[in-house]
């Protein structure tokens, strides 16, 4: 066991974890923050995508003890006060989502695009996406939200 | 006294791109998938599975996984062989003489697959449970294996049931019209053979279920990523001998199906026995790959079309003979997946003649079952690359083959037995290339042609007819479906104006929240925001039929309505005897009951109907009403796809840089959805055409065992969709509505290989394989060459 302490959507937690435990299940299982959700187990899907220092990582690449003294933002922490946050209204507002399971790896990733791509093309989102999967939506919703959320017209 | 379809199109929230319901807990992480679920005091289960395709399991010991720390139990196939009341549930035998093995939760004296349980073993952590697992020794004697359905059949095929002596399950036969003397007699004729791979559905939910017992009075809940909460409690029951009425069926958040989670699985039955054994409750959570062995897989059919036709392009007659891969068992619709198309290999054409020929066979692989669409993509698929081998043949434009045959009387009569509701097949295909542009796109076709362009388009079409919502109930049981085909839904007025909506349909992503909320809502004259729908528990909602076959709205939907219906005559009764007036003086417009200048409305009726001061004599208070809907017929969607590919001749890559949707899907609830279930479905087809693929090895080893080598596409890969729609109502359902949740993927993988194949006519290549890898097209290219 190693005791490490992460600061999850603004809250410090000091833990003690086993070495093997994924940042996905700490998240999971130790902080009950489901929000992040495990759809394979091969880095393939990006269902667990989080923001790590604000920039997202799969959750299940990583180690819980490797994100030692860092900041993790997970689906939780988006909404301020209630209000969601803009990515995740243009989700909303595309029909970006039918199962949602997907949806919060495919709104931390767009929101680290948008953070370092603030206006991207539909072949920049479609390839800074690819880690993410979707099984529902074919894609086109996802596409328009991320744009509607880049503030382009859909 | 009925709410006319007419009054429905004057309201605000039928047919409006509403806002969806199911949103909020979704893009917020509230929501709760079986996986996000903890209970006091639950242990963890895990499987052992076998790693042979197929052996004898001479010996399975225990011990070591018992000695691991945190382990409670575990178990042998042999020891829990007295549990099982009866097979794993197979819902339709198609056949008389069908082979149904004896699929039990763990195998016990042979492993049939790679990925077949042979034990199981519960611990406290997720951890401990998969540890223990690997310490479970098994001896096994490997057995000769078969993978290839048509090598299943041939004399002298290792048996994978050996009590059948054949691996044959059945042979299905539908027949119509003079089909021998058509083809004598036809100026042309033409054979195809069509490889249908095997897929892997990828819900990006694996499976998971939680059991948690009652030991004192014996009940038990289970919550489980199921399509099928109802069935699964009526099945699992059968299984385990849990009395129904004290099993509880959950279908909680559900992270997608598109058919694997429509099943009854070796895994809920073991979590169901063991928990009431020991007292706990289980939780299972399937990993991906884990899932790939152990979670259906769909299609795997060999096709073989033949068309009779004349000199013009009539077709008069179809033979078409499918070879199917079952694989080691029949889980719940295996057997009858083929036949969900065996009435559609005519297509939307009116053909004279029939005959349909299914043999299903067993095999050492993960069994199929149904995958989005089932047995209807594998039809489109075989007529509309027919249509356009035809048209080659005789030297013709494939949409004047197209538009020769459409159907285009309705209700239209159709030769394999079965009647069209509505269509305009013309209007769609008509729509569809104003959309593409038609002339433009093939002037630019015949430029690149001409000069040689490395880069060549190809354009493919696929004018689709398919059949969903599958009933009425007295259909399925002549054709021996173990089920009925109707749905049922009950709505109950609460006493300040809101309203329950219990649905027996189980949505996974398919919004009927929403669209429920909006046809109830429409037809009780009370806000959107107003209505609240309750589905996937079976303590809820008792009686339900679920979510599979485009059949939720057609079927569930119109019992929603009907039973909105019973709601606004009750309320009727109530006005009038309130008002002082006869019922038929009663205007009924958006939630208000008026005559004489006064009115009531329906929320006011409800708090009378509660209160019960003032009823008309003998009637019950409480103002609730529930339907069951059992439709007269299928809904029979149709529409026009065409794909637009740039095939690279040098290396092969196709590239799809245009789709194109045109769908009649009848009256259309929420716009926004319709389109959100037509993208994902074209994209799935798409998918099947250029990429996924399951493979097996000859020793029976899955080797794209994850999602690493087996290509679901991400956004890279894809384009955006052009959509269009026409509109026939069905005539058949007071909503006008037909099925949309499996047009797409029913449409787009002919639409995409007709597309690749056109591109490559000029070439030499008139056929090719799914999926159209750059490898494939590359060697197609070079074998036409030499």
């Amino acid at each position: 066991m190693r005791q490490v302490s992460i600061t999850v959507n603004g809250a410090e937690h000091v833990l003690e974890l086993e070495p093997r435990e994924l940042l996905v299940y700490v998240l999971r299982e130790r902080l009950g923050l489901t929000g992040t959700n495990v759809g394979c187990d091969t880095s393939s899907c990006g269902a667990c995508t989080v923001l790590l220092d604000g920039e997202s990582v799969k959750s299940c690449t990583l180690l819980g003890v490797q994100v030692d003294g860092h900041e993790i933002t997970t689906i939780e922490g988006l909404a301020t006060n209630g209000t969601m946050h803009p990515v995740q209204e243009a989700f909303h507002e595309q029909h970006g989502l039918q199962c949602g399971y997907c949806t919060p790896g495919f709104i931390m990733a767009t929101v680290s695009l948008l953070d370092e791509t603030p206006n991207p093309t539909e072949e920049e989102i479609r390839h800074a996406l690819e880690g993410n999967l979707c099984r529902c939506t074919g894609y086109h919703n996802i596409i328009r939200a991320v744009q509607t959320a880049a503030g382009v017209e859909v | 006294m009925a709410t006319t379809i007419t009054e429905l199109e004057v309201g605000r929230v039928v047919g409006a791109p509403v806002e969806r319901k199911e949103d909020a807990a979704l893009l917020t992480g509230q929501a709760k998938f079986v996986d996000d679920m903890s209970l006091p005091g639950m242990v963890w289960m895990a499987v052992v599975r076998s790693p042979y395709a197929h052996a004898r399991i001479a010996n399975v010991n225990v011990d070591g996984a018992l000695a691991h720390r945190g382990v409670i139990a575990a178990f042998s196939g042999e020891d829990l062989a007295d549990a099982w009341l009866a097979s794993l549930p197979c819902a339709w035998l198609p056949t008389e003489d069908t082979n149904q093995p004896n699929h039990r939760p763990l195998a016990v004296d042979e492993a049939r697959y790679v990925g077949d349980g042979v034990a199981v073993v519960i611990a406290e952590s997720r951890g401990e449970a998969r540890d223990a697992a690997e310490l479970v020794q098994v001896d096994y004697d490997p057995l000769p294996t078969v993978i290839d359905a048509e090598r299943a059949l041939e004399d002298g095929a290792p048996l994978v049931h050996e009590e059948f002596g054949t691996n044959r399950c059945y042979t299905w036969n539908l027949a119509a019209g003079e089909v021998d003397d058509e083809f004598a007699k036809a100026d042309v004729t033409i054979k195809e053979r069509y490889h249908q791979q095997r897929l892997i559905p990828n819900a990006i939910e694996p499976r998971g279920v939680i059991v948690q017992p009652f030991p004192a009075t014996g009940e038990l809940t289970m919550w489980s990523a199921t399509q099928i909460p109802h069935i699964a409690r009526v099945t699992l029951s059968m299984v385990t001998g849990v009395p129904e009425a004290k099993l509880r069926v959950v279908a909680p958040e559900v992270g997608g199906g598109f058919g694997s989670k429509l099943n009854v699985y070796a895994e809920e039955a073991l979590a169901l026995v063991l928990a009431r054994r020991l007292g706990r409750p289980i939780k299972w959570i399937e990993q991906r790959s884990e899932g790939y062995n152990a979670t259906i897989h769909g299609r795997d059919q060999i096709q073989e079309i033949e068309l009779a036709a004349t000199s013009e392009g009539r077709i008069r007659a179809v033979r078409a003979k499918l070879t199917v891969n079952f694989g080691a068992y029949l889980q719940l619709v295996t057997a009858g997946t083929p036949l969900f198309g065996a009435w559609l290999y005519s297509g939307a054409y009116d053909v004279a003649a029939y005959d349909f020929e299914c043999t299903g066979a067993f095999t050492n692989t993960t069994p199929t079952d149904a995958y989005r669409g089932a047995g209807r993509p594998e039809a489109t698929y075989a007529i509309e690359r027919a249509v356009d081998a035809l048209a080659r043949k005789l030297g013709k434009d494939p949409l004047e083959i197209r538009r020769l045959n459409f159907l285009r009387e309705f209700p239209s009569a159709i030769v394999s037995g079965l009647t069209v509701d509505s269509g305009d097949y013309d209007a769609h295909l008509d729509a569809a290339l104003e959309i593409l542009d038609h002339d433009d796109i093939r002037r630019q076709q015949s430029e690149r042609r001409e000069r040689g362009d490395t880069k060549q388009l190809g354009i493919g079409f696929s004018t689709y007819l398919e059949m969903c919502g599958f009933a009425p109930s007295r259909i399925l049981g002549a054709i021996r479906y173990g089920a009925g085909g109707w749905d049922a839904a009950t709505i109950r007025f609460l006493p300040t104006g809101t309203v329950q909506v219990l649905i027996g349909t189980s949505p996974h992503g398919q919004s009927h929240v929403t669209t429920f909320s909006q046809i109830v809502a429409q037809q009780l004259g009370i806000a959107y925001e107003d209505v609240e729908v309750l589905h996937g528990d079976t303590a809820v909602a008792p009686l339900g039929m679920d979510t599979y076959g485009s059949r939720s709205l057609t079927v569930g939907g119109v019992a929603a309505y009907h039973a909105a219906e019973r709601i606004i005559e009750k309320a009727r009764k109530i006005a009038a005897h309130q008002l002082e007036v006869g019922e038929d003086e009663l205007e009924y417009e958006n939630g208000t009951f008026s005559a004489n200048g006064k009115s009531l409305t329906t929320k006011e009726l409800a708090l009378q109907a509660w209160t019960a001061h003032n009823l008309p004599e003998g009637m019950e208070p409480g103002l609730e009403a529930s339907f069951v809907y059992d439709p007269p017929n299928f809904s029979w969607p149709s529409g026009t796809h065409i794909a637009v590919v740039e095939v690279d001749t040098e290396t092969g890559d196709v590239d799809l840089i245009r789709y194109i949707a045109v769908d009649d899907v009848g009256t259309v609830i929420n716009p926004q959805v319709v389109e959100g279930q037509i993208h994902g479905g074209v994209a799935q087809g798409i998918a099947q055409a250029l990429w996924e693929e399951a493979v097996y090895d000859e020793d029976g080893n899955l080797v794209t065992g994850s999602m690493v080598n087996y290509l679901v596409p991400s956004a890279a890969e894809l384009p955006s969709y052009e959509l269009g729609a026409t509109t026939t109502p069905s005539p058949t359902n007071p909503l006008g509505v037909k099925g949309v949740g499996e047009t797409g993927t029913i449409a787009s993988t002919a639409a995409v290989m007709n597309a690749v194949i056109d591109a490559l006519v000029p070439f030499g290549v008139t056929d090719l394989d799914m999926p159209a890898t750059p490898e494939r097209v590359w060697r197609a290219l070079e074998e036409a060459r030499t």
